[in-house]
């Protein structure tokens, strides 16, 4: 075990950083900002991709469902990875706020998960004639959404929070197993679905202008999952703090909504 | 305009997958602000009440 006294800065840091007060203190103090660098690159990012970014020549205009699906896609798997980092430091070091983390991640990540499977169906239809196909990226990524569904439903039906805590992790860690086989499943079955075409970073296979809209998209959907994950810590660490002294300060100073 | 709005034909496919992520984004982004709504009251009460609880003692 680490000892915050003994092993110098970081850990010190770390801890305090860890502490619940702190990291609401700090939350609150971040979330508008994370919310306004979400809401000017998300402007940013629409106009470009739905402006500028010019005609695909085999897909017509169908492809700028690119904007809304693929960020959705990568942002659905990032946030399972963080759910399930957060739950493995939960499981060995018993840290309250990790466990936040994960629980508060899990509806997001499933909301990111949901939009990637409906925009791909609403792309495919048009491109591919189907709605749907039992295919292995759309099977694996529908997956996917049932293990934040699982998380979820798990961590709501166990009361005690610790064995919530511990269920959660086990669950999100062998989940875990299914982000490199969404990943390589275009690869390694026969799919429908296009192959990579912004990873190949020694030569993108496409074109500048609708790259860059991709990009800030993308980063738009990352502060925007930030944002949103602070709010649902907060409301997390307020829920399970309920009889520590801060929760209850804080219950006499925040104005009454 | 109504170009743009026509997105080549493909104007369901593509205004419907801009919608629903819009629909979605916000309604998740809104959904704790509500909830802590509700957990305040909720804290508050039960605040209220250990405090008349603490006086009677």
């Amino acid at each position: 075990m680490p000892n915050a006294t003994t092993s110098g800065g970081f850990w010190r840091w770390f801890h305090g950083f860890g502490s619940p007060p702190r990291f609401d203190a700090f939350a609150r103090h971040s979330v508008p900002w994370l919310a306004g660098v979400t809401i000017v690159l998300f402007a940013i990012g629409l106009i470009g991709g739905l402006v500028y970014a010019p005609t695909d020549y085999q897909q017509g205009e169908s492809f700028r469902i690119i904007y809304v699906h693929v960020p959705a896609a990568w942002m659905g798997m990032l946030v399972y990875v963080v759910m399930a980092l957060a739950g493995a430091i939960t499981l060995v070091w018993r840290m309250k706020l990790a466990d936040a983390v994960a629980r508060a991640s899990a509806p997001i990540g499933a909301a990111f998960t949901f939009l990637a499977l409906v925009t791909g169906s609403l792309w495919g239809k048009p491109m591919w004639g189907t709605y749907w196909i039992w295919d292995a990226r759309l099977t694996s990524e529908l997956i996917l959404l049932f293990l934040y569904l699982g998380y979820m439903a798990l961590t709501n039906a166990i009361s005690d929070r610790q064995s919530a805590a511990r269920a959660g992790a086990i669950l999100a860690l062998v989940g875990l197993v299914n982000i490199p086989i969404i990943h390589y499943s275009v690869e390694w079955w026969n799919t429908l679905h296009q192959g990579a075409t912004v990873s190949k970073f020694d030569a993108p296979s496409i074109d500048t202008r609708m790259l860059i809209p991709l990009l800030v998209m993308a980063l738009a959907y990352q502060f925007y999952y930030f944002t949103v994950l602070l709010m649902r810590v907060r409301n997390e660490l307020l829920s399970s703090q309920r009889r520590t002294q801060w929760v209850q300060q804080l219950l006499v100073n925040e104005k009454i909504a | 305009m109504s170009e743009f709005f026509a997105m080549g034909g493909y104007a369901f496919f593509v205004w419907s997958s801009y919608v629903i992520s819009a629909v979605v984004l916000l309604w998740v982004a809104l959904a704790p602000l509500r909830s802590r709504r509700t957990l305040l009251k909720q804290l508050r009460s039960q605040q209220m009440q250990q405090q008349a609880r603490d006086q009677s003692s």
